[in-house]
């Protein structure tokens, strides 16, 4: 009943909020709807964009600029060897069904994370983790396999969340966190709301509520940004309509980094690629910025290799695939390549069907014929990500340091190489920060001479917000809309 | 010699031109549309790109040429499907009338017919993916019950003709009398037809390009040039203005040319006017 009560008066100072003081909530767009809103069970960037630090928290989160800082765990101590990790979490943090966050629930979380039967789309993060034990309300003892230098990192994830025994099936469609905001509605295919939780422990947020409205279109995006409609809209589908808001003073263009290595990924399956020499006439034959310019207008970092250009392991070998389509007519005729016709399927983001016609002339030009074949998502996953039927398709992997990924060799491109695998079993033991990046650039050099896919280019996050809005993130660490720095300066 | 009706006029010359530009960019455009020049793109109108240039540095007037082309072509196609399947249909169910041939043809008509064009090429593609042909297929099938009732519904009122039964008395076969007597009898209706249906078709693929089912780039599609320009409607409003524009005057020019052909070929109207 006093659940009740409470929300129902959240929902009152709500739109009350919304009569006075329009200024105290914030409207949100998003161009995909989240499937569900538990992010312990499903891959869906949308699910943490909404509930990422507004409604669940982790142990230990990113910042804005993609640092690890303590999330419920207030501090931590690190065994001598590395395979202990002892977390004390904050007093008086409750869920927003009024039950108190314990160690429990820390317990609970990540072993239900790491249970076989776990739906967790990143199970791998915990799949360090030997046990987990309460040693009194806010001590949490974490056991590793074996050192593990990622692992606060790992648990920064959305995927790492954590929540309450009692509510945690029920949180696919009602949302149960720790975090400044409490999930009070979800009109499917329109919005979803969120008001403030008053009884947040850490420091009070400066917005009431907040709406995130879901407009898949990019013309409907852009006419629901000038009509005001949308306070921001943190991930613009649309980057040509950029320097329309760029020319008017009502608005703020947010253009920041993402997580988004975009690449012309080439299936290894295919047997035409599985020459060294094709793959490497393939890089060369591309240009790069005639891509991030006539796809993304500009907005784009170019990349050797897949890593974030902003991270400070990151190493710069755009100059092993330059554009050089002489050198690329050579290795095919090296190879004993001709008439090769290949099939380029696209998903549907703009950086992909511009792109890829982009990418068609461009291999034409070398003597590589393309079959576009434009799909859907559903049809994409279906066919390129899970089927493997494709020879290349343009994907951005928004996912942060992800280049364990090219030691899968049933992940969709199938690269499978002994080298680089043992480099992420070495990585992934090893502790000490400069042997770390020392692994990581050579994993970089070693996926960027092997040519194992084409490298484009780092997505840009490109945001537009009314310009009287404060504190959104410029940059993307992680799949989220951060608002709790969020705030209205009039 | 009887005057010809000023919209027949029109509508052939519009029809005309749009096929000649059509034909000539199956030999010649002024730029290579499938080599893209990043670099050149969004230029402004001017003597070197007549209409400047697209997103993507693709010269708009060999865009739209190709585009028409496309549009003709998978319209004349889909018409000519429509035609050769459903005109001898419906001639079988007028000459078979009340028969269960008859039902059978007519029923099955009114079951493609219920389903819009959009859902049958949705249907195809889910099935064999997007391209130009599967659009031609889409638009194809939803012809065939527009051409077979057409085709009966001329029919009919003919084979109660006595010259009809003449044919029958002296052992004509139904399909040799229905080949040699009806069909060239509603030849003028066919025609008339076939141009309506010619311009829902490019309408048609249009819309299914539009909406990413029609032709696949690099080929050039009216559709598609609209929907890839939307978005920048507020900034670059020509690139989606112009394909806009060619797809509405060629679809005005295939409608009056029908509407002429109609007044022209109609027996009774032209008995009328003379």
């Amino acid at each position: 009943m006093t659940k009740h009560l409470r929300l129902s008066a959240a929902v009152l100072a709500l739109t009350a909020g919304a009569a006075f003081a329009q200024q105290s909530t914030i409207t949100i767009g998003m161009q995909l709807e989240p499937p569900m809103l538990d992010p312990t069970g499903g891959a869906a960037a949308a699910i943490d964009e909404v509930v990422y630090a507004n409604v669940f928290e982790g142990l230990t989160r990113f910042a804005s600029d993609g640092s690890v800082v303590p999330g419920l765990a207030e501090s931590w101590e690190i065994s001598e060897d590395g395979t202990t990790y002892t977390f004390t979490l904050r007093d008086g943090v409750t869920f927003h069904d009024g039950e108190a966050m314990t160690a429990e629930d820390v317990v609970f979380s990540l072993d239900r994370a790491r249970a076989e039967d776990t739906t967790n789309a990143q199970a791998a993060l915990f799949a360090n983790i030997v046990s987990v034990e309460a040693v009194d309300d806010t001590t949490v003892v974490v056991t590793l396999d074996g050192p593990d230098g990622a692992f606060l990192f790992d648990m920064a994830w959305g995927d790492a969340v954590i929540v309450d025994p009692a509510s945690a099936e029920g949180n696919a469609t009602n949302p149960i966190g720790t975090g400044p905001f409490r999930f009070v509605e979800w009109r499917q295919g329109d919005s979803i709301e969120l008001a403030r939780n008053d009884d947040y422990w850490g420091e009070p947020v400066a917005l009431e509520g907040a709406t995130f409205r879901f407009i898949s279109d990019p013309n409907a995006a852009f006419a629901a940004m000038m009509a005001g409609d949308v306070d921001a809209f943190p991930v613009f589908p649309a980057p040509e309509t950029l320097a329309q808001f760029e020319g008017n003073p009502q608005f703020n263009v947010l253009v920041g980094s993402t997580e988004g290595e975009t690449i012309l990924a080439m299936n290894h399956g295919s047997e035409a690629l599985q020459d060294v020499r094709v793959r490497e006439a393939i890089s060369h034959a591309i240009n790069r910025q005639d891509i991030i310019d006539g796809a993304m207008f500009g907005y784009g970092t170019p990349i050797g290799t897949h890593f974030a250009p902003h991270n400070p392991d990151y190493v710069d070998l755009t100059a092993n695939s330059d554009f050089d389509p002489d050198r690329a007519r050579e290795l095919l005729a090296e190879a004993g390549v001709e008439n090769l016709t290949l099939r380029l399927m696209l998903p549907p983001p703009s950086y992909a069907r511009r792109g890829g016609e982009i990418i068609a002339s461009q291999l034409r030009d070398v003597g590589i014929e393309t079959e576009i074949t434009n799909l859907e998502w559903a049809q994409w996953l279906e066919q390129v990500f899970r089927g493997y039927d494709f020879d290349l398709t343009i994907v951005s992997h928004t996912e942060p340091m992800d280049i364990n990924i090219y030691a899968r060799p049933e992940y969709y491109f199938q690269y499978d190489s002994a080298e680089f695998q043992s480099l992420m079993d070495q990585l992934n033991v090893e502790t000490n920060p400069e042997q770390r990046g020392a692994l990581l650039r050579q994993a970089q050099e070693l996926i960027s001479t092997d040519y194992v896919n084409a490298y484009l280019f780092q997505l840009a996050k490109t945001g537009v917000a009314n310009a009287n809005i404060e504190g959104l993130w410029e940059n993307s660490p992680t799949q989220a809309i951060d608002l709790t720095g969020v705030s209205w300066t009039q | 010699m009887t005057r010809l009706p000023p919209a027949l006029l029109i509508g052939a010359a519009i029809t005309l031109i749009y096929a000649i530009i059509a034909l000539i960019s199956l030999v010649w455009t002024p730029y290579d549309i499938t080599n893209l020049q990043v670099s050149n793109r969004l230029q402004d109108w001017s003597a070197t790109h007549w209409l400047g240039t697209d997103q993507l540095g693709r010269d708009m007037v060999s865009m739209l040429m190709e585009g028409a082309r496309t549009s003709i072509a998978v319209a004349i196609v889909a018409v000519g499907i429509g035609m050769a399947v459903g005109v001898p249909l419906g001639l079988a169910a007028a000459a078979n009338r009340g028969s269960l041939l008859d039902e059978v043809i007519m029923r099955g008509n009114d079951l493609i017919f219920a389903f819009p064009s959009l859902v049958i090429a949705i249907l195809i593609t889910a099935i064999w993916g997007p391209s130009a042909t599967n659009a031609i297929l889409a638009i194809g099938i939803f012809n065939i019950p527009v051409f077979a009732r057409v085709a009966r519904g001329g029919a009919l009122p003919i084979w109660t003709l006595d010259y009809i039964l003449a044919a029958r008395t002296a052992g004509k076969t139904r399909t040799r009398i229905s080949a040699e007597h009806v069909l060239p009898n509603i030849a003028n209706l066919l025609i008339v037809q076939a141009t309506i249906q010619f311009s829902l078709g490019i309408l048609a693929e249009a819309g299914l390009s539009y909406v990413g089912l029609g032709a696949q780039p690099p080929t050039s599609s009216l559709g598609r040039m609209l929907s890839e320009s939307q978005t920048m409607i507020y900034s670059d409003a020509w690139l989606a203005v112009l394909p806009g524009l060619a797809i509405v005057i060629l679809v005005l020019g295939l409608n009056l040319l029908g509407d002429g052909l109609r007044d022209a070929l109609d027996p009774r109207l032209r008995r009328a006017r003379g």
